[in-house]
């Protein structure tokens, strides 16, 4: 008996004729191995993200605190008039586009050793420190922060050790800067570094030999090319940072409030969910008019 | 003789454990097509990598224009090179890429738009000049490369394998095209390449290299005519080494005859006799492999001016062939004691 032949036997059956069939319509296939995970991301993921924007056009009774479905916008009429809310949100997105801006200057020489530089060992070394911190607890690490920032911390100690004022960073927002800065690098660093090797030696060797030097060539080749890599980190660490409420409620002093803060506050405290669900919206905003420069960019290329 | 344009004395080079190059030394003239050839792992890219600046050798002293530059930098240096996968800058333009080395050099604007212009004629790809490199072709990705090699005007033009990755007919065309341009700019040439042929053909010196060394350095004809040792006679046409009386003899499939038992042959030739064992009609010509009585196996190629039509009843008869004894030509045996390890070329 041939090879084919007992082939085709093995497929013969139930198993084969299910198999047949799917060779036969690929929509099934596509269907069998995307519907578990998209049924997931339209329920939980997309019919939320629904709910939110309806929400957000309702208005809840001041005596009660209960929601009336009253179509109305006075709730993002108030986002934009009271300068109060204008200023948690202008903080946000600039805190979050300072800490990307640092991380993506913070990376890039991280990734370019690792990328092109270091030995396989060095590589693997190096690898391994910027995933590690990974490992521990976000609220470790915030902690650890504030241990170090607090005025009677490790870096006020440190100052004074060599007869410097010492500085007063712990609950403020340069607190914020440092931490969000520290927390999301590795997530800069990793796409940055994915970019860069995947950039040929010949490259470089090309633009060399035309008469470039070190530095001309990292300007007009290097950075060009890594460029997706780039701003496909600054998806995560603008996102990660525009999201987030623990670290400015712990290392943030009194005007450090996030956006994440005020929505917390008024779904927990206030009751007012119409309002959280208005003011929840401008992130989403945000990142998708942020994602829309980035496939621009061709980040998506890179990720 | 012409001043020379480089000049290697000594050269050495070592990977780890391997010696890719083996104290090399030659001298290349100003205007001359030349060509290291030789196999895989022979050394050829590493030298040509020595040249352009991209590796510094361990030993040895490299000249350009009467200037040592074995310290040079690659960008200080009149060199430029056009490589293996051509290593076009996939975000710029066509034009962008061409202009690269101009603009780094400072030129002014209409003198880079210039030669841009020039360059890009002269590789025949005038008006391409807004794509992308993943707009073109292989062939026409070539052409930029060349392009953008050119348009800085070194003294010496490194090619790296450059037809390499093309299909048979437009590698053909490419070394017509190649063979002009070097005319038309009068520049010096320094051609790696593995292919016998495209050496043969190009070249006006060929440097025979394998495991790091030259065996043999000389013009086409030398080489295919009077190929110095075994390894060169091997490695530029086809091996047709015969023993005979203890001595090595080398005779080019082309010059022997292939006659009937019965055919007279012309008075004075060497005759041998044999078995035809294999036929291979190649459109132009037939080869056929003969097993000879007195021992050995010889090639012998015929021009297809008849009709092909007899040339497979040849197979298992008893032929003759005869090649008049200035063909044949003595060789010693190869100096094969390179290194045991090879690098990669």
């Amino acid at each position: 008996m041939t090879v084919g032949a007992l082939d085709r036997m093995r497929t013969a059956g139930r198993v084969g004729r299910i198999q047949a069939l799917l060779w036969r319509r690929p929509w099934m296939r596509a269907a069998l191995l995307l519907g578990p995970g998209l049924t997931w991301f339209v329920v939980i993921y997309l019919a939320s993200l629904v709910l939110l924007l309806i929400t957000a056009f309702w208005q809840i009774n001041p005596f009660t605190t209960a929601i009336e479905r009253v179509w109305n916008i006075d709730n993002f009429r108030t986002l934009v008039t009271d300068g109060t809310y204008r200023l948690i949100i202008l903080r946000t997105i600039g805190l979050a586009t300072a800490v990307t801006i640092t991380d993506a200057v913070l990376a890039f020489p991280f990734a370019y050793y690792m990328a092109r530089v270091a030995s396989r060992r060095v590589q693997t070394a190096l690898f391994a420190a910027v995933l590690l911190p990974l490992w521990a607890s976000y609220l470790a690490r915030v902690y650890a922060w504030i241990l170090i920032l607090n005025h009677d911390g490790v870096l006020n100690w440190s100052l004074l050790l060599v007869h410097l004022p010492p500085a007063s960073l712990g609950y403020t927002n340069w607190a914020m800067w440092i931490v969000f800065s520290y927390i999301w690098l590795p997530f800069m660093i990793i796409p940055t570094y994915a970019a860069l090797e995947r950039i040929p030696p010949s490259y470089l060797e090309a633009a060399a030999d035309l008469g470039a030097r070190q530095g001309r060539s990292t300007w007009d080749i290097v950075l060009p090319l890594a460029l997706p890599g780039i701003v496909a980190g600054s998806i995560f660490t603008f996102s990660l940072t525009l999201g987030d409420y623990v670290t400015p409620l712990l290392v943030g002093g009194a005007g450090s409030s996030f956006i994440g803060n005020v929505v917390y506050g008024n779904v927990g405290i206030a009751h007012n969910i119409p309002f959280a669900a208005a003011l929840a919206v401008v992130p989403v905003a945000v990142m998708a008019l942020y994602l829309l420069g980035a496939r621009r960019l061709g980040a998506f290329e890179a990720m | 003789m012409r001043p020379a344009a480089l000049r290697l004395a000594g050269v050495s080079k070592r990977y780890g454990r391997v010696l890719a190059v083996d104290d090399v030394s030659l001298a290349i003239a100003e205007g001359e097509f030349f060509t290291l050839l030789g196999p895989s792992g022979s050394g050829k890219t590493s030298l040509l990598r020595l040249i352009a600046g991209f590796e510094r050798p361990d030993a040895g002293q490299i000249e350009l224009g009467g200037k040592d530059v074995t310290a040079v930098p690659p960008y200080a240096r009149a060199t430029n090179t056009v490589f293996q996968d051509y290593a076009l800058f996939p975000h710029m333009t066509v034009a962008a890429n061409v202009e690269y080395g101009l603009k780094v050099r400072h030129l002014p604007r209409d003198e880079r738009r210039r030669r841009v212009a020039e360059g890009l004629t002269m590789v025949r790809l005038a008006g391409l000049g807004y794509r992308r490199p993943n707009q073109l072709s292989g062939g026409q990705r070539q052409r930029v490369a060349l392009a953008r090699a050119i348009v800085n005007q070194p003294e010496v033009l490194l090619l790296d394998e450059p037809l390499g990755a093309l299909d048979l007919k437009l590698r053909v065309e490419m070394q017509a095209e190649l063979k002009r341009i070097q005319r038309e700019l009068g520049i010096t040439f320094i051609y790696v390449t593995h292919d016998q042929d495209e050496a043969l053909t190009m070249s006006d010196r060929v440097a025979v290299l394998n495991g790091g060394r030259i065996e043999q350095l000389g013009s086409p004809v030398d080489l295919y005519e009077h190929p110095a040792n075994e390894f060169v006679a091997g490695f530029i046409g086809v091996s047709n080494l015969i023993e005979r009386d203890g001595r090595r003899l080398v005779v080019r499939p082309e010059r022997i005859r292939l006659l009937r038992l019965e055919e007279t042959p012309e008075p004075g030739s060497h005759l041998e006799d044999g078995v035809v064992q294999d036929v291979t009609y190649a459109g132009m010509v037939t080869r056929y492999a003969v097993q000879l009585d007195r021992g050995g196996r010889l090639l012998v190629v015929q021009q297809n001016t008849e009709s092909a039509a007899r040339a497979s009843d040849f197979r298992g008869r008893r032929v003759r062939l005869a090649w008049r004894p200035e063909q044949a030509f003595n060789i010693s045996a190869a100096q094969s004691e390179g290194p045991e390890q090879q690098a990669n070329a």
